[in-house]
């Protein structure tokens, strides 16, 4: 490594690099009845944070206990109904292009999640965070923190009201940019469905530039990441709506072959 | 209604290092208060394939009650000072450390009592899973599952350090080295 920040072409080849090999061995996998490629890479190069911050032990693949088999309950007693609505939380409105984004939380089998935690994060329009590490010199908004919670209804569904983000140049490498994204996190009913990710939007430039992003080298999961644009959610003359569905699993479901795979 | 249909599980992504005016709360780290006769605490230090401190971490723990129960109550977001619920979030600080206020669990199931530790961090992909074990358990670490496969160096790497009454509090240190020497065992529950 050098100490020189990378160029944008010097990331996106090491980027196509390692998709144009994982293409390779994923399909062979596949092809063998094994596994696509579900999760992002921990050991990620051209992340450059994640050099120092992957483990080189394979992890240690253990049965989960009962401790790891249930999760915390959360209910309305914890959040606010109204913590849902991004855009009402000071006294005018925020600065940029309303939406909404709503989907389900769903276990690996299509069941619902029910009655569990979401909580969201973002930036706002000029793609700033209200963060005080965040020193971009776009403006903050007044009018807009970018944290929003929610709890999940009996059919695992949600639905949140915000403006739309704005990408944000990060450090990563020359000239580097964030696509626009959502935070979100989740739990599921064990811990061990717990997830941490990110929403994009559809057909972003900045998608095939950004190593967070590229980090998941399957493009077919890492295209599960889109929220779609959905004209039925939208709502006339107030915003723009987004459906985006969540999956999460638990042991012994990350992957079922129809054809008997051993669990 | 239709039926479930299978679907393939949503792809983490970082946390990044701007959750911190979202995730972390007041009173996250305190599932009990510190005034707790049996509180304990429980803490360390976050670190990197450098040794550097992580000061950009984010840690979540789950536990059982001091009988080895699974909490259903609500209120780990908005505690009431008396409830335990088992959940607890603390972020870490510019030197890397956590601390938690808690109790010690008892066994639930099989397994020898533990803390369920969970990582993120900007640069970390997709989070960690650990747990912390105790040392004064050493009876049933024998007949742990996870405990039992691992070698006698990297099993240390799960047992909190015992340092004794701090503060009129046990005190138990737990620190965490996400990668390099004496890396700490993580686990994969997608058996």
């Amino acid at each position: 490594m050098t100490n020189a920040p990378a160029s944008q072409n010097e990331i996106t080849a090491e980027i196509e690099a390692i998709e144009a090999d994982a293409a390779a061995r994923v399909a062979a996998r596949v092809a063998a009845g094994g596994s696509p490629e579900l999760q992002p890479r921990r050991d990620y190069a051209p992340y450059r944070s994640s050099l120092l911050r992957h483990p080189t032990h394979e992890l240690v693949r253990v049965d989960p206990e009962e401790v790891e088999r249930v999760s915390p309950a959360f209910g309305h007693t914890d959040v606010n109904v109204l913590e849902s609505d991004l855009t009402i939380q000071h006294a005018g409105e925020p600065i940029g292009e309303r939406m909404t984004v709503s989907g389900r939380v769903l276990d690996g089998e299509g069941r619902p999640v029910r009655h569990q935690l979401i909580e969201l994060w973002q930036a706002n329009a000029g793609g700033r965070y209200v963060h005080k590490r965040d020193q971009h010199p776009a403006p903050l908004d007044p009018n807009f923190t970018g944290v929003g919670r929610a709890i999940t209804g009996d059919k695992g569904e949600y639905s949140f009201t915000t403006i739309k983000p704005g990408p944000y140049p990060w450090k990563n490498h020359m000239n580097a940019w964030r696509p626009a994204h959502i935070h979100f996190s989740l739990f599921g009913t064990a811990f061990t469905q717990r997830l941490i990710t990110q929403m994009y939007f559809p057909g972003d430039p900045l998608f095939a530039l950004d190593p967070i992003y590229q980090s998941i080298a399957d493009a077919d999961a890492r295209a599960r990441l889109i929220g779609q644009y959905d004209h039925s959610l939208s709502v006339p003359e107030f915003s723009l709506g987004y459906r985006w569905d969540i999956v999460l699993t638990g042991p012994k479901s990350t992957w079922m072959e129809s054809e008997g795979a051993d669990e | 209604m239709s039926e479930p249909t299978p679907a393939l599980q949503t792809p983490s992504q970082t946390v990044g290092p701007f959750y911190g005016y979202a995730l972390p709360y007041a009173g996250g780290p305190e599932l009990v208060p510190g005034h707790h006769p049996r509180a304990i605490r429980f803490h360390g230090t976050v670190t990197d394939g450098a040794g550097e401190p992580i000061l950009d971490a984010l840690l979540e723990i789950w536990q059982a009650d001091e009988n080895g129960a699974l909490m259903r109550e609500l209120g780990s977001l908005d505690r009431d000072g008396f409830t335990f619920t088992g959940f607890g979030r603390c972020a870490t600080t510019i030197a890397g450390h956590y601390t938690f206020t808690t109790l010690k669990p008892g066994a639930a199931g099989a397994a020898a009592p533990y803390i369920l530790v969970t990582v993120f961090a900007r640069g970390v992909t997709h989070h960690l899973f650990t747990r912390a074990y105790f040392a004064e358990d050493a009876a049933l670490h024998a007949s742990d599952a996870v405990l039992r496969s691992l070698p006698a160096d990297r099993r240390d790497t799960l047992i909190c350090v015992s340092e004794g009454v701090v503060g009129g509090s046990d005190s138990y240190r737990f620190d965490i080295r996400v990668q390099g020497e004496n890396e700490t065992v993580f686990l994969d529950f997608d058996a």
